[in-house]
């Protein structure tokens, strides 16, 4: 009890900071951690053609506060610092610079360029990368068209992926540790002469414990299968008073409607079995995300769960009562990442990994994400392949038709300004025998040919906001960026997601 | 309550051809070269160009930055912006054209000051008003109306003002609406042809209010923060009245019910009452980027110069409805939202509405509110005869006995009422009401404790 009062922050009796009203609006998405991560960050816009796209990524950084930015524009440079603390709003200096001096003296948090680039160009920016091992978007945008990819340096892996909170309900009622058992007994006990007050103020986590027990003593075993789940729900539902003046309890209908969700064991998700089957090399392995992973890897092959995150979602009961059952979830939480801390501090490069990092990790542990930095395997034409098999059946399922076409056509003016349809279908045609025969491919082509390399100011601004959200998703490192190309179709007004 | 940008736009090119065309290269593009998807209404001619440029749009709200920009930057040169707001300190972080020195000055003036500046030719007329104080006539000027409004009442508001303007006998009076809406990493952007595709009020589900916490959990059982904080917000405030009026942008009220809602969670152990929270749940605060407004706003306008310029299809007719969602990768769902037969505003049927027979009028009219299907806060009612009149006061006074009457007693089951509620525009909605349980006459009930 004594340390939920420690939680309370003191009374603050002056408002917000300065800083704290600008950014009210996205502290609330990105907390403070975010927020500092983008104020350390150095962002390098390599921008060429008319570069609306870069620009508008850009002004989406800049507004939420990134701490520095260059812009290299054709061999000229701006470096804007926007430190936060200087008494002018900002300080500019434009230098002649080539590209390859640019390099030689900054350190970039992360570089976005546009295409068409120059080859050479190019070239400079992807040594630079993996040398620094620096994330690296690159963007396209013509006329109605535009795509962008990510090139991340390595894995990715994320703690903090914000999932919806509906999602994150926890409360291990199938196995039960001996403090919540007990306390759902003690509440429970002559549950039939219960004043209609105290019956009608049972959380339903208790009221769930009770009557799984009474089920485990009926059939051995608990409800498992859809049968039993709803044969489960039943007796619970007859367990409801309905002689009062309402007709009904709200507590045991919460109960009801909890069954389904909450009476079922907890399984890994595919994204945290792919983290725990991955194999880190040996820069990775020593990173604290790595080493906390393992311990949490080592928790779940001792009690077959994931440490518990702790939180309860609120429900019908008497505040003391709530307040308890939380309290009862929030030290099992503490225990668990006590249990995790330990093997964390036992490993060579755990020392110094501070506990409210493995905390964390332990409450995002069903959440935790891995992006995949490695471009993919597979080739053009193999996910070409795949997707105009996908078309075929498009009418069946009743799926969009591909947006690879935009990504192939936009992809074959990379390095020039513009081209006639009948080029770029050529050059597709390279990677894809008879894309000239394919009349998606056809009309992206056309539709790109048509725009003559010009960008469409609503295209580019959008594409600009896309683009800012996966910079502020890698330098925050929450919530989850795209794997790894995301294409956009303006005519149309859809995305797709797609690994390339 | 900021009133996002609307924008109305024009097409008219000051200063002839002959600039326009090196300045908008990228444009004519594809204004004056056919494409693949294009109809074949679609000319390429100087003709059509130049009235597209003519298109005039209307655009209000917290999107209305980006939505100015874009539609000055898309060759529009005529664009009228609504918005009664003055900048706040906490919009600085998304609407790139206001400046700390700007902070108190009108929104609308500001921008469209800015704007036309920075693009020649484009003439920006700001009202600083709502949207509500202005007319039928004002909105038939326009051609394209786009919102990026911050409330569903002003977007209901302007749905149906724009459903009752459409005149037959006159296709100039269908208007084009574009609504574009963002929170946090999400968002949508829609096209609504009035009268014709599923309107606003049609999708109106798609907006379901928060549930709100039953006023004993807040007096008696609070359990979480927020309990705590909308307990000072709604009684504590209203038994101490430490101010004349409250008001949610004076840090002192702020303040004050922080410090309420601290010593309230502190007596019942709860944990978690911050003073950003506790502005979050009194301002009911919806978190807000630059990136995802410039991403809806953007739709918006690409939707609005598809429509004025018909260099593409744009959405509408078939897909209406673009939903993004950016927190787990990059997500849109792009899909046809049908118009309803029922729809209270655009259909012809009356609306199916269950209702329990035993409610008082009264407590009908509250739950109104909290329904997704009507969201109705200041409803008047009518069936037969008047059941209740909000508005004026002689007529309240008339229809007051009637609210605590039981709805089975003043109407029967199946029958149609008529709601209106002036927030939302000259609409009547129309519902046909279907009893949930048998009306139990005027039996006296025991008084139910929660």
């Amino acid at each position: 009890m004594t340390e939920v009062i420690l939680d309370q922050t003191p009374p603050i009796l002056h408002g917000p900071s300065a800083k704290e009203k600008k950014y009210d609006r996205q502290l609330r998405l990105w907390a403070a951690t975010g927020q500092k991560a983008l104020e350390d960050s150095h962002v390098l816009l390599l921008n060429s053609g008319s570069g609306t796209v870069g620009v508008e990524a850009l002004k989406n950084l800049v507004l939420p506060g990134i701490g520095k930015f260059t812009i290299a524009d054709d061999m000229i440079v701006e470096e804007v610092d926007l430190g936060m603390s200087k008494a002018s709003p900002f300080t500019s200096e434009k230098q002649e610079k080539s590209i390859g001096e640019l390099f030689e003296h900054d350190k970039f948090t992360l570089i976005m360029y546009s295409l068409p680039i120059k080859a050479e160009n190019l070239a400079i920016v992807q040594d630079y990368t993996k040398r620094h091992k620096v994330p690296a978007i690159s963007i396209h945008s013509a006329g109605f068209y535009s795509y962008f990819k990510i090139h991340l340096p390595g894995s990715f892996p994320i703690v903090d992926t914000h999932p919806d909170i509906s999602a994150t309900t926890d409360l291990r009622l199938l196995s039960p540790w001996p403090e919540l058992s007990q306390f759902a007994e003690g509440l429970t006990e002559n549950l039939e002469d219960q004043s209609l007050h105290d019956h009608g103020h049972i959380p339903y986590v208790v009221i769930l414990l009770h009557y799984l027990a009474r089920w485990k003593e009926a059939h051995g075993t608990l409800p498992s299968n859809f049968k039993e789940k709803t044969a489960f729900r039943s007796t619970v539902a007859a367990g409801m008073r309905t002689d009062n003046a309402e007709g009904g309890e709200e507590n045991f209908e919460e109960a009801v409607g909890a069954v389904v969700k909450t009476i079922s064991l907890p399984s890994l998700s595919s994204s945290v079995r792919e983290v725990f089957g991955y194999q880190p090399d040996e820069t990775e392995s020593s990173t604290s995300f790595w080493v906390i992973a393992d311990a949490i890897k080592t928790f779940h092959t001792k009690h077959n769960a994931l440490p518990l995150p702790g939180s309860v979602p609120d429900m019908k009961a008497q505040s003391t009562v709530y307040v308890q059952l939380q309290n009862i979830y929030k030290a099992k939480a503490r225990q668990d990442a006590a249990e995790v801390l330990e093997t964390v501090r036992s490993h060579p490069g755990g020392k110094d990994i501070p506990a409210t990092e493995v905390e964390l990790f332990c409450k995002n542990a069903a959440f935790i994400k891995l992006i995949h930095g490695t471009t993919s395997a597979s080739s053009i034409l193999e996910v070409a392949k795949a997707e105009f098999a996908n078309d075929e059946s498009a009418a069946l399922t009743q799926m969009p038709l591909s947006l690879l076409p935009i990504y192939l056509s936009l992809g074959a003016t990379s390095h020039v300004n513009s081209a006639t349809a009948s080029d770029i279908v050529a050059k597709i045609g390279k990677d894809i025998p008879e894309a000239d025969s394919n009349p998606s491919i056809v009309n992206a082509a056309e539709e790109v040919a048509r725009a003559n390399g010009g960008e469409l100011h609503n295209i580019s601004a959008l594409t600009g906001g896309m683009v800012a959200q996966e910079v502020i998703k890698i330098i925050t490192k929450q919530y989850i960026p795209i794997d790894n190309t995301c294409i956009f179709d303006g005519i149309t007004s859809r995305t797709q997601v797609l690994r390339t | 309550m900021s009133q996002p940008v609307m924008v109305s736009g024009k097409l008219t090119t000051p200063g002839g051809s002959a600039m326009k065309k090196g300045r908008w290269t990228y444009l004519d593009n594809v204004r004056r070269n056919p494409g693949p998807f294009v109809s074949e209404e679609f000319t390429g001619s100087e003709e059509a160009v130049t009235a597209s440029e003519r298109v005039k749009v209307f655009g209000a709200g917290g999107l209305g930055c980006e939505i100015l920009k874009n539609l000055a930057l898309s060759g529009f040169q005529d664009i009228h912006v609504i918005d009664m707001d003055t900048i706040d300190v906490s919009n600085l972080n998304r609407q790139f054209l206001f400046r700390a020195s700007d902070v108190g000055s009108s929104k609308a003036e500001c921008a469209a000051r800015f704007v036309e500046k920075r693009v020649k030719g484009c003439s920006i007329t700001p009202h600083n008003c709502k949207i509500q104080d202005k007319d039928d006539d004002f909105y038939m000027q326009f051609n394209i109306i786009i919102c990026g409004l911050d409330s569903i009442e002003a977007r209901r508001w302007i749905n149906s003002t724009l459903v009752n303007l459409v005149d037959p006998e006159n296709e100039d009076s269908l208007k084009p609406l574009i609504d574009g809406g963002t929170e946090g990493f999400k968002g949508q952007a829609r096209v609504i042809f009035p009268t014709m595709t599923s309107c606003i009020e049609c999708q109106l589900d798609m907006h379901a209010p928060r549930a709100a916490v039953p006023l004993c959990t807040l007096a008696s059982i609070p359990r979480q923060p927020e309990h705590c904080i909308e307990w000072a917000h709604i009684i504590a405030w209203e038994n101490e009245k430490p101010f004349p009026a409250l008001d949610n942008d004076d840090p002192e009220h702020i303040t004050w019910l922080f410090q309420k809602a601290l010593a309230r969670a502190k007596e019942f152990n709860i944990s978690g009452v911050t003073y950003s929270l506790t502005q979050g749940v009194v301002k009911n605060i919806i978190p807000a980027i630059a990136s995802t407004n410039a991403i809806i706003a953007a739709s918006c306008c690409n939707e609005a110069f598809k429509i004025a310029t018909q260099t593409n299809p744009c959405l509408g007719f078939e897909e209406n409805y673009m939903m993004y969602t950016g927190d787990a990768g990059v997500y849109t769902y792009t899909f046809k939202h049908e118009k309803k037969d029922d729809c209270p505003v655009c259909g012809n049927l009356a609306r199916d509405l269950e209702v329990d027979p035993n409610l008082t009028l009264e407590e009908f009219i509250a739950s109104l509110a909290e329904r997704a299907e009507a969201q109705l806060k200041k409803p008047s009612i009518r069936a037969e005869k008047t059941l209740y009149m909000q508005s004026p006061p002689s007529l309240e006074e008339q229809t007051r006995p009637n609210l605590i009457k039981k709805i089975g007693e003043l109407v029967g089951n199946g029958d149609e009422i008529g709601v209106t509620d002036p927030s939302l525009g000259a609409v009547n909605f129309k519902y046909r009401l279907k009893f949930s349980k048998e009306y139990r006459g005027n039996a006296i009930e025991t008084a139910s404790a929660s």
